[in-house]
């Protein structure tokens, strides 16, 4: 979405649940760094986030991948989503990838931070939509 | 969007009314020709719209002329806020915190490198770990790195990565005051502390440069450029994961406290506290810590380029007169007191893609450049070139000491990557004499000097505002990226 990220990487996700949205943004997060086909779900990171709303658990859930690239050097090609709803919003999740590899990954750009600009996240007739813009 | 009508102040000086957009509570002000301002993307007069909204803010919303659209504040946004009455915003600093440039000088001249370029890259290459996932060559425990955020270069050169010397060649002397290490979450510190000694990826990069012209001679001298022709390497890089952990860290909380302090702000992504409130004051000690990272992340480079010329040319890099010339940081908040037309403030100074350029007789530079003012380091594209400006006395009361901190894209990155091919842009820059050597060959491409904008009339505009000026244009020779 190059239209309203000049210095930055945007991308619009739709799916039919809630899950499996989240699922195609941490997808969408990934290749942005990788090209995801080259990283194999070797090493598999369980996930748990709360949160008071569904948008601050998907901000949440995405800076969690963004972390685990410094913290760990680690990158993931697939993801697991189960989001319970009580008082609050309960993510369970799994992120399988591997350590990065210099040699082997077509590395792409380096995102830092998930942000609130032009954040959105919709349900809508056909599922739900999300619009995220990362800093890269 | 429409642009907004503006009145024109000068030249090069444009201002958006304050009754344009409710909730102005001053108006806004554009550095640019009107070249630049014709090409400017619409999505900067909102933001920079949206900042003037912002509580505390004082005088003027600014932008300067390398002015594009980012999240919050635009990038190029400088914003200054009472310290009393004021907010402070992780929009308007940015996610990479005190990410900056250096530049240093040496003896050496495009005669004596040119021979030695490729050895040059290719040891910096290796020795300097850049791109997504590198790891730092600077290993510390969590106690170091704790000081590391207290001390910034000061830990440096008791460390043996540099000279007494250098940190006067640094803006705030390489460590602002007031970094708070317990005011930084634990994931901040796992984030970061394998990434002491790292460039990034994306705009940052490690560049080998010649000095193609030389506009103020005695200005230039001053500062270590005496010839054309003379070598001078430059860095761009910042405080990588732990800088961008804390902004993340600090925007949930303020997504938060704007709530408890009655504040509503336009874009999700200006979310901020009152400078005075606990949460303010504890990211701006977080924010020093990060800064201060940042400010030891490239004497560390510096360090190793000082290595890596002296292993080429066989003499130490006290021989080869490898001073700092300055380091400048252009993501940043600092307390800063101002007097502009008899009045006095002190503010929370807010630079986003902006740079500090304090004019002559201003007691935060350095003895040495008190008499000639502030070495700016402002990088170019890959392909185009860098400067090195002088900051002036008009500076201090036009834009708070403030000048641009690059060209400023005017292509997105993806559509960058649709035009040009990086090993591609890699071959024609060589044959150019641009020696480059990337990790990643679409994040090559993506730097591609079509995508940004002329550097030239960025810079020119505050020259003709009298806010900087230029002394040395730098021309790239050898690249290292990301």
């Amino acid at each position: 979405m190059s239209d309203i990220a000049i210095a930055d990487v945007a991308f619009r996700a739709t799916a039919k649940t809630i899950e499996e949205l989240f699922v195609e943004c941490a997808k969408a997060t990934e290749e942005a760094m990788v090209d995801t086909k080259k990283v194999k779900p070797v090493l598999t990171k369980k996930i748990n986030i709360t949160s008071d709303a569904l948008d601050k658990l998907l901000f949440d859930w995405l800076s969690e991948l963004v972390f685990f690239k410094d913290a760990e050097t680690l990158l993931f090609s697939k993801f697991s989503v189960k989001i319970a709803k009580g008082k609050v919003y309960k993510l369970t999740g799994t992120a399988a990838g591997e350590k990065i590899d210099h040699k082997r990954h077509d590395l792409r750009a380096d995102v830092k931070a998930i942000t609130w600009h032009m954040f959105e996240l919709k349900q809508t007739k056909a599922g739900w939509t999300a619009q995220i813009i990362e800093d890269i | 969007m429409a642009l907004p009508p503006m009145k024109r102040i000068s030249e090069v000086v444009w201002e958006v009314a304050k009754d344009y957009k409710e909730g102005m509570l001053v108006p806004a002000r554009l550095y640019a020709t009107k070249k630049l301002v014709d090409q400017m993307d619409e999505g900067v007069f909102n933001q920079l719209t949206n900042v003037a909204c912002l509580p505390g803010i004082q005088r003027y919303a600014f932008c300067m002329p390398d002015g594009h659209w980012g999240y919050g504040f635009p990038i190029g946004g400088v914003a200054a806020f009472d310290v009393k009455t004021g907010i402070i915003s992780p929009g308007g600093i940015g996610f990479d915190i005190n990410c900056g440039m250096r530049l240093l000088r040496t003896n050496l001249t495009i005669k004596d490198v040119k021979p030695k370029l490729q050895e040059l890259v290719d040891i910096f290459f290796k020795t300097v770990p850049a791109g997504v996932g590198a790891s730092g060559f600077v290993k510390v425990n969590r106690d170091q790195f704790k000081d590391i955020m207290v001390r910034g270069v000061d830990w440096c050169i008791e460390n043996g990565y540099g000279w007494k010397q250098d940190k006067e060649r640094i803006e705030e002397f390489g460590c602002i005051k007031g970094a708070d290490p317990s005011k930084v979450s634990d994931k901040a510190i796992t984030r970061g502390i394998d990434q002491i000694g790292t460039l990034g990826s994306g705009n940052h990069y490690l560049e080998i440069q010649v000095a193609e012209k030389i506009f103020e001679p005695e200005t230039a001298k001053a500062f270590g450029f005496t010839e054309e022709g003379q070598i001078g390497i430059m860095v761009h890089c910042g405080s990588r994961g732990f800088g961008h952990q804390i902004g993340t860290d600090y925007l949930r909380v303020f997504d938060s406290a704007m709530r408890k302090y009655g504040i509503t702000v336009k874009d999700r992504e200006l979310a901020c506290a009152p400078f005075s409130s606990p949460e303010g004051q504890d990211y701006y000690k977080a924010m020093a810590c990060a800064a201060n990272m940042a400010f030891v992340n490239r004497q560390v480079i510096a360090h190793r380029i000082r290595e890596g010329f002296s292993k080429v040319f066989k003499k130490s890099a006290e021989e080869l007169g490898m001073e700092i010339i300055y380091d400048v940081a252009h993501n940043i908040a600092k307390v800063e007191k101002h007097v502009v037309e008899g009045k006095e403030y002190n503010v929370v100074m807010h630079r986003k893609g902006a740079t500090r350029c304090f004019g002559p007789g201003r007691p935060e530079l350095c003895e040495h450049y008190r008499k000639v003012g502030q070495p700016v380091i402002i990088g170019g594209s890959m392909e185009t070139g860098s400067f090195v400006l002088v900051g002036t006395e008009k500076a201090m009361t036009e834009t708070w000491g403030s000048t641009m901190h690059g060209s400023g894209r005017t292509m997105s990155r993806t559509a960058a990557k649709h035009q040009v091919r990086g090993d591609l842009l890699q071959k024609e820059m060589a044959k150019r004499g641009i020696v480059v050597k990337a990790v990643s060959m679409s994040g090559l491409a993506e730097e591609a000097g079509m995508a940004y904008k002329d550097l030239n009339e960025v810079v020119e505009t505050m020259q003709i505002a009298g806010v900087s000026r230029k002394v040395v244009l730098m021309r790239p020779i050898g690249n290292v990226k990301g």
